[in-house]
């Protein structure tokens, strides 16, 4: 471990390791490019891919990051940006989950989805995304619909949850098991030109106070559609919901909810 | 009678209004409202009183702004 630290602080430039270096500590000292990730932070240096996460996300913030596991819940058009943003951003440990494969109709708007990625499943579209923009990021791929019974399995050791799923029974089995498990959740949802983001505390049941007496599968969405655009805004919304949550920093949507309207580009906020 | 200000989110608007604000009997609930206006409730989930989280049968105070939203549920 003595050498691997000498061997980086010989060629960090500044406090910055320069992926290359990070990669052949890696192959030197016959480690992961992940393992080699933890010790440069451990170090108090940041790995160069991460230099204008700063000073946003300082070092000490960054380790906790690389430190954190979220479960992301369903990887299609809010989940696709979820999990890019969140690797990018140098999220340790992503679960990805979700039972579908892509169809012709993800197209107009969930980023995993390609021609080459048509009829493949979106948790193995996530992983080979994730590859390619973070190496240093362990993805879990789970593929599996969530329901109340396998809830808790699948979140595992979470430190936060996402919620990108596509129907209202499925986002209050999410919800409930976070209860169970005390885990923060990032609820989002999206349908036309519309969306909702709020964030469920650990002694929070915010999502089934505001959608437990819905009685149908699906919102809005199911007449309206979804557009290319408003994913990526709600989605975003989630993301940063989760590194204030991993990194206790600013201010959350916990007890608030944020309702969009990108036709009438107004915003609003209430209690919840 | 006292005053209630209503406003309608998203699609709720259709063929309707954006906001509106009418007289009601003192004692009415958001149910109430709903009726006069001719929005169903299976179309709202989320009804907000002043910004608050609110019920069907929250009974209103003269001066309240309620505000209903569709439920929205797509990724």
């Amino acid at each position: 471990m003595e050498a691997i630290s000498d061997f980086l602080k010989e060629r960090s430039r500044g406090d910055l390791v320069p992926w290359e270096v990070q990669k052949a500590t890696a192959a030197r000292f016959n480690a992961t490019v992940r393992q080699i990730e933890e010790a440069i932070l451990s170090l108090d240096l940041l790995p160069a891919r991460y230099a204008r996460n700063r000073t946003t996300i300082d070092i000490a913030r960054q380790k906790i990051l690389f430190n954190s596991t979220v479960a992301v819940v369903g990887c299609g058009g809010l989940g696709g940006y979820i999990i890019e943003e969140l690797a990018r951003l140098g999220v340790g440990t992503l679960r990805v989950i979700d039972s579908d494969v892509f169809e012709e109709h993800n197209l107009n708007r969930q980023p995993l989805c390609t021609f080459s990625s048509l009829g493949t499943a979106k948790v193995d579209a996530a992983r080979d995304r994730v590859r390619a923009i973070n190496p240093a990021c362990e993805v879990v791929t789970l593929e599996a619909r969530l329901d109340a019974n396998n809830a808790p399995a699948l979140l595992g050791e979470a430190s936060a949850a996402v919620d990108a799923l596509d129907n209202i029974p499925s986002r209050l089995n999410l919800a409930d098991a976070c209860i169970g498990r005390k885990i923060p959740l990032v609820h989002g949802a999206v349908g036309g030109w519309y969306g909702t983001v709020l964030t469920q505390g650990r002694a929070e049941n915010t999502v089934r106070r505001l959608y437990g007496d819905v009685t149908r599968a699906k919102g809005i969405e199911e007449s309206l559609g979804t557009p290319s655009f408003t994913p990526p805004v709600i989605a975003s919304m989630e993301a940063a919901e989760v590194c204030k949550l991993l990194t206790a920093d600013g201010s959350t949507l916990e007890s608030r909810m944020i309702f969009i309207d990108l036709f009438e580009m107004s915003i609003v906020t209430f209690r919840v | 009678m006292i005053r209630i200000a209503i406003k309608l989110f998203a699609t709720l608007r259709k063929d309707r209004f954006d906001v509106a604000e009418g007289k009601f009997p003192n004692g009415v609930t958001v149910s109430d409202v709903l009726l006069r206006y001719s929005v169903p409730e299976k179309e709202v989930t989320l009804i907000f009183i002043n910004g608050r989280h609110g019920d069907f049968d929250t009974v209103l105070s003269d001066g309240d702004t309620l505000s209903l939203f569709p439920p929205v549920g797509g990724g």
